[in-house]
């Protein structure tokens, strides 16, 4: 059958031919499949189950005809990933939706995903990869009145568990949102170089999982957001405030913080300047106690988050960079800022050589913030008070890092990076010794390109920590100043690709500088994957070293592991 | 109010550039000319390999073929504030849009980053490919040359 292209103007549509070509059903979905065959290692104390096979898989299917659209989402966790929350378990239907749309109204029953401004009170979201999954189960629409405003509401459950299905927790989330685009609403100001977009949203939820006999906790807890974003030629200014009421929830590590009912605040700024090779960004934040979940009894550490607090760092994707001392949010609160510069050195130029050279400087830094504690906790239980960007001298993280980018010649390319770690481990508990750790990370990546499709990929990475004054005996009896956390590490890789559809590759991460002799261990990989368009298989074998999994500074532990993993994707 | 007319198979999702102008994407055309459609994240390095990569030949695509590649950023809110510093040091022509919740990444059955198609003139996607290899260029040029 003949293809047919639609033009749409003045809000006119001409349209002919047979039904089918006006409404075509479209089918559109993907697969994932995830295996690991268990291996006992005492040696690096690998995670060993009764079942020695783990296994997740996840089928959408997605289905449009016209203005609807449904969707459905099995999931499979038989046995669940070590490292995963054990809270999914089993195999069913995860997820399922049923929208409809025009011009300018959708309508979506069942679970959809959100995010109202950065997301600070109202993201759902799912990050697989961390086996977070916050979907509302409820009812959305989205409405657009007039050009340039956009409306929505929302009402649902959120998505706690897997068990053979979908199981939602027991509060109530439900949300307005509102943003007027001023440079689409005035037609006068379409071309202006000044760009205005403001928006507001408002959060409540309700919940009377109460545990505590102890404390009269509100049932209904509402938090308020106001944005802006600016533009006015190369320069780009955001801004969003947030704020909410009091929402205690327990914490028995510290009685301070334990069901206290101080109201939560946070407030992120973003100003920028950018050019065809040049960039300059600064950000700056200020969240306290804004944990929000829809919830207040103790549940996982990503369980039931209505909102998601944005860490402003950089996220690290060479290994020991990403996995040993990785940032996360602080969920009690913290004062951080970050700048980044980014700079293109000119093609054919001395310092740029023939293709140019790229240069990145981050720097991030986060701090507790100030807090006057007063002493209330027998009375209005406020615990504390802060005031806005006043930050304490106890550092929670400092990274500084310079990655500079450079391809040689048609052959030869490269990428060196340099970074700087200031990370509080007592607040995060996530190394093997909770300190203050110091490391330095480098990086050399180099790229080969054999001819038109083969290509060699070396890595190579060091980490270093700093030596304390604390002088232990090791096992071999010999006296030495310990190395903070694990010492020092180093890592390399190699990689062979075979475009379009091949690679294989080889590492080994040596931790050479522990302190601890008999825990210098090789941990060493291989694997290979086939690629055929949307179709993907990979197989690895090999140690995998306990580590800290990341995606937008939500952190996952991850254990050590022994064993053969093989995954498939496909999307159709 | 007019139905949506789905001009091939792209889903219809709404999404912003960078400037905040929003777009929907089912209705994003060329004219009758092929367009490339690359997600990708700032944290992805083979995703920003492959996007400098072709925006080292992207003039000569264009002339040839008069394609235009609509990149993606799958970029959350953490990062997606570097997003156009990146974009604009590295000097892409491309379209970016933002998509910081995933919403296209899930219409379009986008499992992880890199994934790329490739649309026809009649927004019919006629070949994908999820992963970048350094020279899985030259296969996305002769496809585009090819259509």
């Amino acid at each position: 059958m003949k293809k047919i292209v639609f033009f749409l103007f003045t809000g006119i549509s001409i349209y002919s031919f047979s039904q089918d070509d006006v409404n075509p059903t479209i089918v559109s979905g993907n697969i994932q499949t995830i295996g690991q065959y268990y291996q006992e290692d005492t040696l690096i104390n690998a995670a060993l189950p009764d079942q020695l096979l783990g296994f997740n898989g996840f089928a959408n299917v997605n289905v449009q005809r016209g203005n609807f659209r449904a969707g459905v989402r099995y999931e499979t966790y038989l046995n669940t990933l070590e490292g995963y929350p054990t809270s999914f378990n089993g195999t069913g239907f995860g997820y399922r939706y049923l929208s409809w749309s025009d011009e300018d109204l959708e309508l979506t029953i069942g679970n959809f995903y959100d995010q109202l401004g950065s997301g600070m009170i109202l993201r759902a979201y799912e990050e697989r990869q961390l086996g977070i999954d916050n979907a509302l189960d409820g009812i959305r629409l989205k409405y657009n009145p007039y050009k340039g405003i956009f409306i929505k509401g929302m009402i649902g459950k959120q998505r706690h568990r897997f068990e053979d299905g979908l199981v939602n927790g027991n509060g109530i989330v439900r949300a307005i949102d509102g943003e007027i685009n001023i440079n689409e609403m005035f037609d006068s100001l379409r071309n202006s170089k000044f760009k205005a977009t403001i928006g507001g949203s408002f959060v409540s939820k309700f919940n009377e999982d109460n545990n505590t006999p102890l404390f009269n906790l509100p049932k209904n807890v509402g938090a308020s957001s106001f944005r802006a974003n600016l533009r006015y030629n190369k320069w780009r200014f955001n801004a969003e405030y947030v704020y909410k009421i009091n929402d205690p929830y327990p914490d028995n590590q510290n009685e301070l913080f334990n069901y206290i009912y101080k109201n939560g605040e946070g407030l992120l700024f973003n100003l920028g300047y950018s050019k065809k090779g040049f960039a300059i960004d600064l950000s700056a934040k200020h969240m306290d106690n804004m944990l929000w979940r829809s919830t207040n009894v103790s549940v996982g550490p990503t369980d039931l988050l209505i909102g998601f607090l944005p860490a402003l760092t950089k996220q690290h994707t060479y290994n020991l960079a990403a996995t040993l001392y990785p940032y996360a949010t602080n969920p009690r609160g913290e004062i951080s800022y970050q700048a980044d510069l980014l700079y293109k050195i000119p093609k054919k130029t001395f310092f740029g050589g023939k293709y140019g050279t790229s240069i990145a400087l981050n720097f991030a830094t986060s701090y507790t913030p100030k807090r006057e504690f007063i002493n209330d906790l027998g009375s209005s239980r406020q615990s504390y008070s802060t005031r806005l960007f006043s930050m304490s001298d106890s550092i929670l993280y400092q990274d500084f890092n310079i990655e500079i980018k450079r391809k040689i010649n048609k052959k030869w390319k490269f990428n060196v990076n340099y970074f700087n770690f200031i990370f509080e481990d007592r607040a995060v508990l996530v190394a093997q010794h909770h300190e203050l750790i110091h490391a330095q990370i480098a990086v050399l990546d180099l790229t080969y390109k054999i001819n038109r499709k083969h290509s060699l990929r070396w890595e190579f990475q060091g980490l270093w920590t700093k030596t304390t004054n604390e002088l232990i005996t090791t096992t071999e009896g010999e006296s030495v100043y310990r190395k903070e956390d694990q010492g020092d590490w180093a890592f390399a890789q190699l990689e062979y690709t075979f475009s379009p559809h091949w690679y294989v590759a080889i590492l080994d991460q040596y931790n050479y500088g522990n302190s601890e002799p008999s825990k210098r261990i090789h941990y060493g990989l291989i694997s290979a994957g086939f690629i055929n368009g949307s179709h993907r298989f990979s197989l690895q074998y090999g140690k995998q070293r306990a580590g800290v999994f990341c995606v937008g500074g939500v952190c996952r532990a991850v254990p050590a592991s022994n064993g053969l993993t093989f995954s498939f994707t496909s999307s159709f | 109010m007019f139905s949506i007319l789905i001009l091939g198979q792209l889903p219809s999702v709404n999404l912003k550039d960078m400037e905040g102008n929003s777009h929907n994407f089912a209705k994003l055309n060329n004219n009758g000319k092929p367009m490339i459609i690359s997600f990708w994240a700032t944290w992805c390095k083979p995703c920003k390999a492959e996007l400098n990569t072709i925006a080292e030949e992207y003039e000569d695509w264009v002339d040839e073929t008069g394609v235009k590649l609509i990149a993606v950023s799958i970029d959350d809110a953490r990062s997606s504030s570097r997003v156009e510093p990146y974009v604009n040091a590295q000097g892409w022509e491309y379209l970016v849009l933002m998509d910081p919740n995933s919403d296209l990444r899930r219409a379009m059955g986008v499992n992880n980053v890199p994934h790329t198609f490739l649309v026809n003139g009649e927004g019919k996607i006629v070949w994908d490919h999820n992963n970048y290899s350094p020279g899985d260029e030259e296969e996305l040029y002769e496809k585009l040359t090819g259509l």
